[in-house]
């Protein structure tokens, strides 16, 4: 699935480093590094990581999943 | 028809076009969508891929962490557009409308929206720019090959030119054990955004790390081999560097020759645009009908003293998308001016870099917080006695307060009792930018206000 981090809002809470450590990770004390593609299994980490960035700087387009079927109308229909 | 139901007409089942198809464009689409507009929605693109982000591209992708074929970006909405993508916008016919692609095509359009960008800017020696092993970093193409080139472990790289781009290279370079020269024309890294002091410790930071950094340098020449490999740089003290890979990063050029002859005020320094993101004409009369966002605009900033900000930053072009998109489908009443305090951030050398405001504005800069020989401080700039920037290394948590001392026009140098002063601290010092563009005397205006429909503007007198 697809994301993004906005750098300008992220606090370098690491969060999602914790609850994602395969797809988010801090490099150095404040920078975070993530994989912008992470891979499907990765899914639930990602959503738990999303929901508890406490600056909700992270972005994800779950793929197959109807925009009703998600908050703020994200979805992977194009 | 009345101006409400033109309107109306245009949210329903009006055109809209859009060339750019990256951050702004994409943005600016699903802003629209979401807005309630209705009609037809075309993205053109010259580049071949869907919307990608770019940051990762000499970060996260030069270390190997992502591939550099997979950061296209999440959306936020379905789109239902028509996308026209790897076809370039040739022309534009304001008159009639239409914008002409490079095959053939022309599309019609109600509202336009323009966000093409930049590029590159290539080494001037087009024959030396030739050569294997001379590259560019801006799009996904470039950081694939810069990657499969890093990858096959070349003798010694040369970053030439240390703003945010090669300094990030330079720096992923020496994470992955390569051998790397960067060469700068200015006194330090990072001088003509964040001045010379501050300049000083990414200059330490890349020696640091192993950098052979080479200052107040030229390179003059790249010279191949006889199958046309890189093999050596000519530098400006006369000596000479045995490199089998340099990567030209002397920043970027505005994507604006599409428009020559169009008679929209189009140049090598952007679009020109009011607050509300609508393009002015050659003539200086603001259209209405065509709007410009993200790197490629130039617009006026109210915190800024009205001056023309143009931004290359990836939040410029996420906020300023979302006020155009907005604009082009509102009442004059309705329209929003795009007043987003320029932030950035940037990753080396393990350090977090993050800025708001424009230090390159700043006079003087005062270290507020922490220390620069820990390479952990915030640095405040002042302009005309108030505050006009400040820049984290590591210190991301003290930024937001700045912002709202950026907005509000606080004094400078800061009084409050917050400010942490070590012995270096003490006094501001002059901020050392090597071309201070110093602005107009003007009043100065602050900004209240932080919900985007909520944004107000209040002119405060010009201090004598
Ligand atoms: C390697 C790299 C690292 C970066 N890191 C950071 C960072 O850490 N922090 C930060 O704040 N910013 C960073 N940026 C800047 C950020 O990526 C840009 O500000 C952002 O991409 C701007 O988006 P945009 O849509 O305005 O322009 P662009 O992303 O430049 O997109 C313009 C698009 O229009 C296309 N186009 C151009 N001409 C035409 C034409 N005639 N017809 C059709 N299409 C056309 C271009 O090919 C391109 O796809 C970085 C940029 C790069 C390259
Ligand atoms: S949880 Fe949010 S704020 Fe914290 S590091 Fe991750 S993205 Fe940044």
């Amino acid at each position: 699935m697809r994301l993004v981090v906005d750098l300008n809002r992220c606090q370098g809470y690491a969060q999602c480093a914790f609850l994602a450590p395969d797809v988010f990770a801090m490099h150095g004390e404040e920078s975070l590094l993530y994989n912008p593609h992470a891979d499907e299994a990765q899914r639930e980490q990602v959503r738990r990581a999303a929901t508890a960035c406490p600056v909700q700087a992270i972005l994800v387009e779950y793929p197959q999943e109807a925009p009703a079927a998600v908050e703020e109308g994200l979805s992977g229909v194009r | 028809m009345s101006g409400d139901h033109a309107l109306e007409w245009l949210r329903r089942e009006g055109r809209i076009v859009i060339v750019g198809a990256s951050l702004a464009g994409l943005r600016a689409a699903e802003t629209l969508r979401k807005e309630g507009f209705a009609g037809s929605l075309t993205l053109i693109g010259d580049e071949p891929h869907e919307p990608y982000d770019r940051p990762p591209l000499s970060k996260q992708v030069l270390l190997g962490h992502a591939s550099a074929d997979h950061t296209e970006l999440p959306r936020r909405r379905g789109l239902d557009a028509q996308w026209r993508l790897g076809v370039a916008a040739t022309g534009l016919d304001m008159a009639a409308r239409r914008v002409r692609l490079a095959d053939g095509d022309e599309v019609e359009y109600d509202r336009l929206l323009i966000t093409t960008g930049v590029r590159a800017r290539p080494w001037p020696h087009p024959a030396e720019a030739e050569l294997d092993g001379v590259f560019v970093l801006r799009t996904r193409d470039d950081a694939a090959r810069l990657h499969r080139r890093l990858a096959a472990s070349p003798r010694r790289v040369l970053v030439i030119g240390a703003g945010f781009t090669g300094s990030e290279i330079a720096s992923a370079c020496r994470e992955r054990g390569l051998p790397v020269t960067v060469a700068e024309r200015g006194a330090a890294p990072l001088v003509g955004a964040l001045g010379g002091v501050i300049g000083q410790v990414a200059a330490e930071l890349q020696r640091a790390h192993g950098v052979d950094l080479r200052c107040g340098i030229m390179v003059t020449g790249l010279e191949g081999d006889s199958a046309g490999r890189l093999r050596r740089a000519h530098l400006s003290d006369g000596t000479t560097l045995d490199t089998d890979v340099a990567v030209v990063s002397l920043g970027a050029t505005r994507n604006t020759e599409w428009l020559a002859g169009s008679g929209v005020g189009a140049g090598p320094r952007g679009i020109a645009c009011d607050a509300g993101c609508r393009a002015f004409d050659i003539r200086g009369i603001v259209t209405d009908d065509i709007f410009v966002a993200g790197d490629v605009a130039r617009s006026p900033h109210a915190i800024f003293g009205y001056q023309f900000l143009s931004l290359e930053h990836w939040g410029n072009a996420v906020a300023q998308a979302e006020t155009a998109a907005h604009n082009m489908i509102s009442s004059s009443s309705e329209r929003r001016p795009h007043l987003w305090v320029p932030a950035f951030w940037s990753s080396q050398f393990g350090v977090n870099i993050k800025s708001v405001g424009v230090p390159s504005l700043g006079e003087e800069v005062i270290v507020a917080q922490g220390s620069l020989a820990d390479h952990r401080f915030t640095g405040v700039y002042g302009y005309q006695g108030r505050v006009i920037a400040a820049v984290s290394f590591d210190q991301t948590k003290w930024l937001e307060f700045y912002q709202r001392q950026i907005e509000t026009a606080a004094p400078f140098p800061p009084e409050y009792s917050s400010v942490d002063r070590r012995p270096e601290g003490l006094r501001p010092v002059p901020a050392d930018f090597p071309d201070p563009s110093l602005p107009t005397h003007g009043p100065s205006v602050t900004v209240s206000g932080y919900s985007p429909t909520d944004q107000r503007i209040t002119f405060t007198p010009a201090r004598a």
